[in-house]
């Protein structure tokens, strides 16, 4: 901690750490300040003597109301929902169990098998969604959740394998061992002891993993195309951009609307998410 | 309880050879020791025996039955790891309990033996805390306590005592040996500690780079170590070593160097003969040696200076010089002796041992 006098607390610490918020939480109030400005407001050049960007005076739901009556943002919502969370569920099953086996089992090419791994993670998507689309096409998903479904988990199960394995890497072997000498197979020893103790670890993949899925774009925009199956990012961009007709007020509103899972999920797990950061077992 | 019997034991890591024909017959009831510098095999014969690494080759019985490709479970064996390895989301008396429910005992059984061996152990007031709400010590009897209460054929401790102050060691120690009267239970202990070792073992093995260099009891293994190794390893401080030559005088052989001139004591003559004209080891406890007094036989007896004074309170280590050779005495408190002071030692001659100085093994 900064120790001295006061002032420099506020100098070194307060000051600081405040523009920092302010930064952080810009975006969010300038999502909020348009979404409920009235159109006459929102389009004022800026040499108009009412110009006021940081504020209205006249606030109205329309946008909102426009956004909810006029497109299929609910749908988009639930489409998101669905997609991120099924998403999710496959790459946490899947990281955890490989993050596993490369963290504790010794078999051959267990290292290069897990730098394979990463180096997959690396690949672009811009690059892999046209191969993707192929596979998409012939498989005949194109157009479902499946398409995304299927997809999502190309890059999130190694993010989560990775994440997973230098969690599982943290926390002491002889535990496991112990579990085993006390009457646990090895797959109890992982259910009853190794999972429980590694929960901080999977809560944070499963948040990272949901975020990325949710906020996904460049696949759900090439892989999606009727209006009912298109995820919150995509919908939004999409339907309210015509041509170059921008719905600012509108757009606002889905951004706002569409960020209230991921901050949600976030908040409630921020203490586990918090733990997962900083590794698992003390003393 | 259980015989344990180990033979040909080997384990190769790779190229490394780590474990070699460790053969070791552990009776009913017994309190084994394993115990060698870091690196010697200890461990890892431990973990064989627990069922935690393959076995190499060779063969390992509990109660005469093979248990090389048992798993862990179903080999009926207790370990105590050395960084306890409690369940941190488990509350004590959970971790204790663990064990009995993977074996599927009733749960008013469980709370029976969790209470009993809580009791034994005097932590019936932890039992609802978690692992991190507790000390060292605490820990270490938690560990203790999930091992016992399955009442298993065998203990394994893998240096369960060195996480522990210097103070809370001693005392753990002692409450380990009552602890094995008690229950009277099979137990191989690992640690690399000679005192540890001495202290709880009936029996005590010295492994040396994966070879078992000598197996006995605590005092054997002090007062006739097998070689070189045990004899330096065994004792606090450790032995004294000079190189000498051995002569053949009138009517009696000598072990000569330069400071330093004692008669072989006649118990030794016959074995050292052989080696006449040779250079040998001597090995001298630091008790061995003692201030000459004037009546001491001059076959006995040898000149040096002291170079430090380590007052003790129950007794004073003198490090001298003696020719090129550093010797440590240990003698009575009320010396009175200063740095740089010319002294004459006695040895005990029962009490000298002899070492080949090729092989290494006691002559």
């Amino acid at each position: 901690m900064i120790e001295g006098a006061k002032w420099k607390k506020w100098v070194w610490f307060y000051l600081p750490m405040g523009l920092f918020i302010l930064g952080l939480l810009f975006p969010f109030y300038w999502m909020l300040v348009t979404t409920l400005k009235p159109d006459g407001e929102l389009y004022r050049p800026w040499n108009h003597p009412l110009y006021s960007p940081f504020w209205t005076s006249a606030p109205t739901l329309d946008h909102v109301k426009n956004l909810l009556q006029e497109t299929l943002f609910g749908t988009w919502m639930w489409n998101t929902m669905l997609i991120a969370l099924v998403a999710t569920l496959i790459s946490l099953f899947c990281g955890v169990i490989a993050g596993y086996a490369l963290a504790r089992l010794r078999f051959r090419w267990a290292g290069l098998l897990g730098t394979a791994i990463f180096v997959t993670y690396l690949v672009p998507q811009t690059l892999l969604f046209i191969p993707l689309a192929e596979i998409i096409r012939d498989y005949r998903i194109g157009d479902t959740p499946w398409a995304l479904i299927l997809t999502y988990p190309t890059f999130l199960i190694p993010f989560c394998t990775w994440l997973m394995m230098g969690y599982f890497k943290t926390i002491p072997k002889e535990l496991e061992e112990c579990a085993r000498i006390d009457g646990a197979t090895r797959w109890q020893a992982m259910v009853y002891i190794i999972l429980p103790i590694a929960l901080p670890g999977i809560l944070s993949a499963g948040i990272f993993a949901f975020t990325l899925s949710w906020n996904e774009f460049i696949y759900a925009l090439v892989f999606l195309s009727s209006p009912e199956q298109k995820t919150v990012p995509v919908g939004v961009t999409s339907e309210l951009i015509r041509g170059d007709v921008f719905y600012w007020g509108s757009l606002m509103a889905g951004a706002l609307i569409g960020s209230i899972p991921v901050a949600f999920v976030y908040s409630f797990f921020v203490e586990h998410y918090v733990a997962g950061m900083t590794g698992s077992v003390k003393g | 309880m259980a015989k344990v019997l180990i033979s040909n034991l080997n384990k190769k890591f790779d190229d490394t050879h780590v474990v070699k024909d460790v053969n070791l017959e552990i009776a009913d009831r017994e309190f084994v020791v394993l115990v060698g510098p870091s690196g010697c095999g200890k461990t890892t014969t431990l973990r064989m025996i627990a069922g935690l690494e393959d076995i190499s080759s060779g063969e390992i019985r509990i109660d005469e039955r093979v248990v090389n490709d048992l798993p862990p479970m179903d080999r009926d064996i207790a370990m105590v790891f050395q960084n306890y390895a409690l369940y941190p989301h488990m509350s004590v008396y959970d971790n204790m309990a663990f064990g009995l429910k993977m074996r599927k005992f009733g749960r008013d059984e469980i709370e029976k033996r969790v209470r009993r061996s809580a009791e034994i152990l005097g932590i019936q007031a932890l039992l609802e805390r978690r692992p991190r709400q507790l000390s060292g010590g605490q820990r270490q009897r938690v560990a203790l306590g999930r091992a016992i209460v399955r009442d298993p054929r065998v203990f394994l401790f893998d240096e369960p005592l060195s996480n522990l102050d210097a103070k809370l060691r001693v005392q753990m120690r002692v409450e380990l040996k009552r602890l094995h009267h008690r229950l009277e239970t099979t137990a191989i202990y690992v640690t690399h500690d000679q005192v540890e070792a001495m202290t709880l073992g009936d029996r005590v093995v010295v492994m040396k780079d994966g070879v078992v260099q000598q197996v006995g009891e605590p005092l054997e293994l002090y007062g006739r170590p097998a070689n070189r190794f045990v004899a330096s390893f065994i004792g606090s401080p450790a032995m004294n070593f000079a190189e000498v030559t051995v002569n053949s005088g009138a009517e009696a052989l000598w072990a000569e160097a330069p400071g330093l001139r004692i008669k072989v004591p006649p118990s030794k003559s016959e074995p050292l003969r052989r080696h006449t004209g040779q250079r040998v080891t001597l090995g001298i406890r630091p008790e061995a040696l003692r201030l000459a007094n004037g009546t001491d036989p001059s076959d006995y007896v040898f000149d040096s200076t002291v170079e430090v004074v380590e007052p003790l309170g129950n007794e004073i280590l003198l490090d001298v010089r003696a020719g090129s050779h550093l010797m440590v005495a240990r003698v009575d408190p009320g010396v009175r002796v200063k740095v740089r002071d010319a002294v004459r030692l006695a040895v005990d001659p029962e009490r000298l041992h002899f070492f080949d100085a090729k092989t290494e093994t006691a002559i």
